[in-house]
């Protein structure tokens, strides 16, 4: 037994220290409504940051794995959907006289990326590449909590021994302490719809669940039948289990 | 482990009790694993139906202001070809009068449309699947100014409907409405 | 026991055309299975089960799969976001992946313990290495499909290493790529193999049974059944067992499939692969983890290497090591000639077992970090180690080890023993 714990001591200790130590400061851990056994997405936070994502981030960095059509299932209507699709055009053709033209957006469409390619979005952005963000909250060790400590980690005045590289922001969570995106939130940067007051931090938080359900929309259904599995294998290993008895009661073992 | 007193009471008693009790559990515990057996298969079964990517393009929606009166046009539906025609009030009148007449498939032309001046149908041969010609100007439509099918000449009239040739039934009519004046929704 | 008769007369038909009923009958009803087998016995059907999981996740997930460069990263978040259940289906096949090695280890751990690679078992032992080396080769191509960072560098990183075989390595690294660099011939070519493998897996393991049911389980005490009253019918015995072990088994996973299914992964396989960045840390997945601080200890300054510098590069003295350290357990019968079996008589073997144990946990933590002071001499030490207890320790031991005394039965555990040692009582048998 002894043995047992001390092997799993140490299978956690490998599995959690699976990255590098050096220049990392590990983000705070914050209270998310979606985090733990029951965990659903906060429906208001997800409208703000979609309203976040759209005026903030949408103008260097796209969605594609997004389609408009999955904001119906955290509450948008279709007629609200039709209209934020339709805001964007889409390239499609050839028609029939083989031309490129563009229309807009459908709910079937994915987000409309702001750029049509890498280079162009180099190009506009000081050779840096905004990535795509659709699933950013899992391609970061830290998550949510990283995310959200990184927009809220912008210092305007770097640490006194810190050289700033040109054209580069002090941020106290993003390895190494010099990121080449500007703070994309400021106080009131974006007016929210439900009159919600747009601090930094509020911004950071709802644009961070927005993006948590980008990279997993299947959050909630995962957990609701997660639970019920569970629950049922107890039920049904409890019941294996007295079999078991039952069967092995007259052999001396 | 059972102690012996109780292993010898179940005995006397005859094997009945203690038996009958094990298959209950044995039996409801084949029950509740046939039951999770059965919730597992359930998602790799359903997977194979169309995805949610698949369903969003099941419905087409066609902007009709630009489609003249006597002017047809094809537009792609669940990945099949639509022929949508804006006829004329001469055009609907003929198909009517047709009716009765000698319809390989019989149907009032009322019944294959929802307004009758927009004929919307499944541009695909009923006979083997072929798409048959006449959407286009200088395309064949055939004897009764429809559409005629290449592959083995079968005849479509103004409705849709087979006239002549080896097609067993007229061209399929999708479901199909017009959710704004100038807008067709198909499927 | 006597052949039964079939009532049913479909049956019977079928039988005697061919004989799977009465092949069940034998293997299951009749086939005598030590009546002391423990817990740790289960985790056998347990790798089974798992297998056939992951034929039933994987064949699935390869009706929605692409493999093809520019698809692949999307085909799979399509599985994710849009098949019905495709995320469900994905994160099993993933936390599959590890559930299969997690069980396999505990498996191999215990054939280590009690012996059971020792005669008449040695086949038997040795059809599980090759098992083990095909799991792992299907476990590297899988990761390569979903074309994220990490398939990509990990494929890179591997199949590089190729290039250590003398003057053939270049080529056979060219003819493995198909190209002049991991790119989508690989990736076309990992998809065939990894569908391929674990039917090739399947009909190892038919062997392995076979091999298997020849002389029946070995068991905790490590002696041979000596008659009826030490063994009990597979079925109904072993089979309720085996299905509670199963329900226990599929709590856990459970847990890890719907409430942290990324938690043995790597984020970096979340971004799409670029073969123009290269992550900071390149890390294969937890299993291979051992493996690979293996490889990276062998470094042109190690200790280690020092002694073979003369013969070959620290590149090929590393590829060599990583697959000796399981190419020597196809050996282990010849190396532990101990005629006593069961950890539980053998003390000395015991504490070494469990340094051992404790070894690959440290392997296991010295691949994930990286390839920095303290965790490099760490890792030479630990790599010296794994070897040293097979090529000196078990050798040792089983010539020197003074073994405590076996019972005499299983259904008897006697005091006194009646093998070769009398005199001082062993201790009363504990519950297996």
């Amino acid at each position: 037994m002894k043995k047992l714990l001390l092997s799993a001591a140490l299978v956690f200790a490998t599995a959690t220290g699976a990255q590098a130590a050096g220049d990392v400061v590990a983000p705070p851990a914050e209270q998310w409504a979606h985090q733990g056994l029951f965990g659903t997405y906060d429906r208001g936070a997800l409208r703000r940051g979609l309203q976040v994502y759209r005026e903030a981030c949408a103008a260097c960095h796209s969605l594609r794995l997004v389609a408009y059509r999955n904001l119906m299932e955290i509450g948008f209507t279709e007629a609200e959907v039709k209209e934020i699709a339709a805001e964007k055009e889409v390239r499609d053709g050839p028609n029939d006289e083989g031309e490129m033209f563009t229309r807009p957006a459908r709910p079937s469409d994915k987000f409309v990326s702001p750029f049509p390619n890498p280079q162009a979005a180099r190009a506009s952005n000081n050779g840096a590449l905004p990535p795509d963000l659709s699933l950013m909250v899992k391609a970061r060790v830290g998550g949510a909590d990283y995310l959200y400590a990184l927009l809220t980690g912008y210092r305007e005045t770097p640490p006194k021994d810190v050289k700033m590289a040109e054209g580069m922001a002090y941020n106290v969570y993003f390895p190494g302490h010099q990121i080449a995106m500007p703070a994309p939130l400021s106080e009131d940067g974006v007016e929210y719809a439900d009159k919600t007051k747009a601090t930094v931090a509020q911004m950071a938080r709802d644009v961070t669940t927005f993006l948590t359900w980008a990279a997993e929309p299947e959050l909630e259904d995962r957990k609701r039948i997660g639970i019920k599995a569970i629950l049922f294998l107890i039920v049904l290993t409890g019941m294996l289990y007295a079999v078991k008895r039952k069967v092995w009661k007259d052999i001396k073992h | 482990m059972a102690s012996s007193a109780d292993t010898a009471a179940t005995d006397s008693q005859g094997q009945g009790d203690g038996e009958s009790r094990r298959d209950f559990l044995m039996l409801a515990t084949g029950a509740v694993g046939a039951v999770g057996l059965g919730a597992v298969a359930w998602p790799f079964i359903d997977q194979m139906n169309p995805a949610a990517d698949t369903l969003a393009v099941s419905t087409t929606e066609v902007n009709l202001e630009p489609i003249e009166p006597g002017q047809r046009i094809l537009v792609k539906w669940q990945g099949k070809p639509v022929f949508i025609m804006h006829r004329t009030k001469e055009q609907i009148e003929k198909m009517k009068a047709e009716d009765g007449g000698n319809l390989p498939d019989p149907q009032k032309d009322g019944d294959r449309t929802v307004k009758p001046e927009w004929l919307v149908v499944v541009g695909v041969c009923t006979h083997l699947g072929c798409i048959p010609t006449g959407t286009k100007q200088g395309e064949v439509r055939g004897e009764f100014d429809g559409w005629f099918c290449p592959c083995h000449g079968s005849h479509y009239d103004l409705s849709g409907r087979i006239r002549k040739g080896p097609a067993p039934t007229n061209l399929p009519v999708p479901q199909h409405a017009f959710p704004e004046e100038n807008t067709l929704k198909i499927g | 026991m006597a052949t039964p008769t079939f009532q049913n007369p479909i049956v019977k038909w079928i039988d005697h055309r061919l004989p799977v009923f009465t092949f069940m009958q034998h293997e299951l009803h009749e086939y005598p299975t030590p009546k002391n087998l423990s817990y740790w016995w289960n985790f056998g059907s347990l790798a089974g089960i798992v297998l056939v999981l992951m034929i039933a996740t994987g064949i699935v997930l390869a009706m929605h799969y692409t493999p093809h460069v520019n698809y692949a990263f999307d085909s799979v978040e399509r599985i994710m976001r849009d098949v019905n259940y495709g995320w469900l289906i994905r994160y099993m096949h993933m936390n599959g992946a590890s559930a299969f090695f997690i069980v396999v280890f505990i498996h191999i751990f215990r054939g280590m313990y009690y012996g059971s690679y020792k005669s008449p078992r040695e086949l038997l032992w040795m059809l599980g290495v090759v098992i083990l080396l095909c799991m792992m080769a299907t476990a590297f191509m899988g990761y390569v499909l979903p074309w994220g960072q990490m398939s990509f560098w990990g494929a890179t990183v591997i199949t590089n290493l190729f290039s250590a075989i003398p003057i053939i390595g270049d080529s056979i690294v060219t003819w493995l790529w198909g190209g002049f660099s991991v790119d989508n011939p690989t990736l076309n070519r990992f998809f065939s193999l990894h569908y391929l493998m674990p039917f090739v897996i399947v009909g190892i393991v038919v062997v392995h049974i076979l091999a298997l049911h020849q002389h029946g389980s070995s068991n905790p005490l490590g002696i041979d059944t000596k008659g009826p009253q030490d063994s009990i019918p597979f079925h109904p015995y072993y089979t309720v067992k085996d299905l509670f072990g199963l329900g226990v088994f599929l709590i856990f996973y459970a847990g890890f499939v719907f409430f942290a299914p990324n938690f043995l992964g790597h984020p970096d396989n979340y971004i799409q692969a670029n073969p123009l960045a290269t992550p900071p840390h390149i890390v294969p997945e937890w299993y291979f983890l051992p493996f690979y601080a293996i490889l990276r200890s062998f470094t042109a300054d190690a200790l280690i290497y020092l002694p073979i510098s003369w013969l070959m590069s620290a590149k090929l003295a590393g590829v060599l090591a990583m697959f000796g350290s399981i190419a020597v357990l196809f050996v282990l019968p010849w190396l532990d000639f101990s005629k006593v079996r069961s950890a539980k008589f053998r003390p000395l073997y015991m504490w070494f077992f469990w340094l051992f144990v404790i070894d690959c946990f440290i392997l296991g933590l010295c691949g994930a970090k990286p390839a920095e002071e303290p965790w490099t001499w760490i890792s030479q030490a630990a790599t010296a180690y794994y070897f040293a207890h097979f090529l000196v320790i078990i050798p040792l031991l089983a010539k020197f080890e003074k073994t405590r005394p076996v019972p005499a039965s299983i259904n008897e555990p006697v005091l006194g023993g009646g093998d070769s040692t009398t005199g001082a009582a062993t201790k009363p048998m504990e519950k297996a």
